[in-house]
């Protein structure tokens, strides 16, 4: 039987702004390989607990174990040692500005590695390959359309080869077909590379296609309020709000 | 053809009778709005009969005035009120007018601060920002120190590309400004000193003081008004862009990657403008010398017996301090903005403000202190 590695795991997580949690007593583990959705409502909560598990916002309390470190306790060198180990593409994608979609790729190759010049240019290349955006190599950020900006963040996120790639609303504001192919691609990087991905989407169709486990948040609860597999969430009845999010069919003319 | 909306008041054998016609839009109930209402609460009413068989067209506007007019109606005490020949369609929205009415929003308005309590307010955030401020200078600090240590971390093709943006680009606007300020200064002394026979003192008042005060100054604000605040849009930006946020978790320090840079580039650029500026002002007051028909190197002996070597660095020292407050106001500003619209043009002004007041701060510090060390 294969094993099932932990790869992250949240311990009693407190978070929110100004010491007022928005969220509380969260506890959930990921496994080595999955692709693990956190979803919920607007004002849920579902970025800030991204924003922990990066490392962008420190706990009010609780633990954010990556890889078996403990990223919400480290600082300075050792923060930045952790957070080399995870990819992060945001929701606008996040691109250098001022820098060429290959620039932006080799950026964390250049100040990490001391690879020659040739080959980060190959690593590069394959990355950009791998998304599809093998003819977008020399544009800047300001040319590339939503989704190839997205595309382009993941390339840039998968650049050291992390094991933990998280994806902040990947679909959002992508047409459905778009959004369809980026699906199709986080699960071939899933399968093929073996990546882990913690995806923060309220995209019902992505979520269907690609998760393999979901956890989901609610604002009055302020915590999880179901964990389970896509199937298992669509059919529980106990609790009317996931049910409702999972089985929302609303017909023009129905009240 | 959209005639604006009338009304109609007659008696009958049930009471008063207000028949409406035309379109309730936003722009017909405006119209009706004032003169139904008056009608209402002047006239004498018992049972009151609302008419909607000629209202061909209702909006949310006109649903608040027919749940308006019911409302004012029942502080009139009218017994009864009679909401006849309404179309069925536009019944779902007087429905939500009242719907919307009946809620309480008052829990949800902002309460408004007194004075004392808006100037607590305002004291207090000065003191977190100004916390956050020394917070930021302390973070800087700690990594210029360690790229000082480490030259090969530094980013050293942003820092010249830096230094050729803020420098190599100011040239002409330092030396315009420069050329001018020497120019003025020495035609209004030469006008007192004429009087004494004692033009060619000029010199000695251009050489000092372009060379020891208004060189420096003048560099410092014009790339305080130049670089800080485009630094501070340059940062901001990137805050807003989430690409300060896409750094920080690829592990690399956004104030080693983009602040030191800058204030590395500006430390050295600073010194260079301000040699530059010193010459351009000197060449302004020449031109006024010469003028006047004195030679140029009657000019150029009399400074250069006038002006000594400590003048010289003197100025220079306070450039390099003037260079790294430009960069770090500029800087900080930018790391600091907020999200919204405006958030990068606030930045912007207040790396520039932070840049004057601290430039003319440190000035009047290092006056002192030269006055005191006898340079």
């Amino acid at each position: 039987m294969k094993q099932i590695e932990t790869i992250i795991k949240i311990e009693n997580l407190y978070a929110g702004y100004n010491n007022i949690p928005i969220i509380e007593n969260i506890n959930f583990k990921v496994f080595k390989g999955e692709v693990f959705v956190i979803i919920g409502g607007s004002g849920c909560g579902k970025s800030t607990l991204l924003k922990n598990m990066i490392g962008l916002l420190p706990p009010i309390s609780g633990n954010v174990m990556i890889l078996g470190e403990n990223l919400s306790q480290a600082i300075g060198k050792e923060k930045n040692r952790i957070l080399q180990k995870i990819g992060v593409a945001f929701q606008s994608g996040a691109l250098f500005g001022s820098m060429t979609v290959m620039e932006n790729v080799k950026l964390v190759l250049k100040e990490f590695t001391s690879l020659p010049d040739s080959v980060m240019d190959d690593i590069v290349w394959l990355k950009l390959k791998l998304v599809g955006l093998e003819k977008a190599v020399f544009l800047m950020p300001g040319e590339l359309s939503g989704g190839m900006k997205k595309r382009a963040a993941l390339a840039r996120a998968m650049a050291l080869d992390p094991s933990i790639i998280f994806l902040d609303e990947p679909s959002a504001g992508l047409d459905p077909t778009t959004s369809a192919g980026l699906d199709h691609l986080v699960m071939e990087l899933a399968s093929s590379l073996g990546i882990t991905f913690v995806i923060v989407t309220h995209e019902l169709a992505s979520i269907n296609a690609i998760s393999d486990r979901i956890i989901m948040l609610e604002k009055d609860a302020k915590t999880i309020i179901a964990t389970g597999t896509p199937e298992q969430l669509k059919n529980d009845h106990s609790n009317p709000y996931v049910y409702n999010f999972f089985n929302r069919t609303i017909h023009k003319g129905e009240k | 053809m959209n005639f604006l909306p009338e009304f109609i008041v007659s008696k009958d054998s049930h009471g008063t009778r207000i028949s409406i016609t035309g379109r309730l839009d936003a722009k017909g109930t405006s119209n009706l709005w004032q003169a139904i209402t008056k009608k209402i609460s002047s006239c004498d009413l018992s049972n009151l009969t609302l008419d909607l068989e000629r209202v061909n067209y209702l909006d949310t506007a006109g649903a608040t005035l027919i749940y308006h007019i019911e409302k004012l109606v029942r502080t009139r005490g009218v017994k009864e009120l009679f909401i006849v020949n309404l179309k069925q369609e536009f019944s779902p929205l007087i429905e939500l007018a009242k719907s919307i009415k009946q809620k309480d929003f008052s829990d949800q308005i902002p309460k408004k601060l007194s004075f004392v309590d808006n100037k607590g307010k305002n004291l207090s955030d000065t003191f977190s920002e100004t916390k956050e401020f020394i917070t930021y200078i302390g973070e800087i600090t700690w990594a210029l120190i360690q790229s000082l240590k480490h030259p090969k971390t530094i980013r050293w093709a942003d820092t010249f590309l830096v230094a050729e943006r803020a420098g190599v680009d100011a040239l002409p606007i330092v030396a315009l400004i420069s050329f001018i300020v020497g120019l003025v200064m020495a035609f209004q002394a030469a006008i007192p000193m004429r009087m004494f026979g004692a033009e060619l003192y000029v010199a000695n008042l251009i050489g000092i003081a372009m060379i020891r005060e208004l060189g420096p100054l003048m560099t410092a604000i014009v790339l305080a008004g130049r670089s800080a605040s485009a630094f501070a849009a340059e940062i901001g930006t990137m805050r807003i862009n989430e690409e300060i946020d896409a750094l920080t978790v690829m592990g690399l320090d956004p104030i080693r990657f983009l602040i030191v840079p800058r204030i590395i580039a500006l430390t050295i650029i600073t010194p260079l403008l301000t040699i530059f500026s010193n010459l351009v002002g000197i060449l302004g007051g020449a031109l006024v010398i010469t003028s006047l028909g004195y030679p140029i190197i009657s000019y150029y002996n009399q400074i250069a017996s006038f002006v000594e070597w400590n003048d010289f660095v003197g100025g220079l020292a306070k450039c390099f301090v003037f260079g790294i407050l430009i960069a770090t106001s500029g800087c900080i500003r930018g790391y600091q903005t907020q999200s919204g619209p405006s958030a990068v043009g606030v930045s912007t002004t207040r790396a520039v403000v932070t840049g004057i007041i601290l430039i003319a701060v440190f000035d009047g510090i290092f006056s002192i202190m030269y006055y005191y060390l006898g340079v």
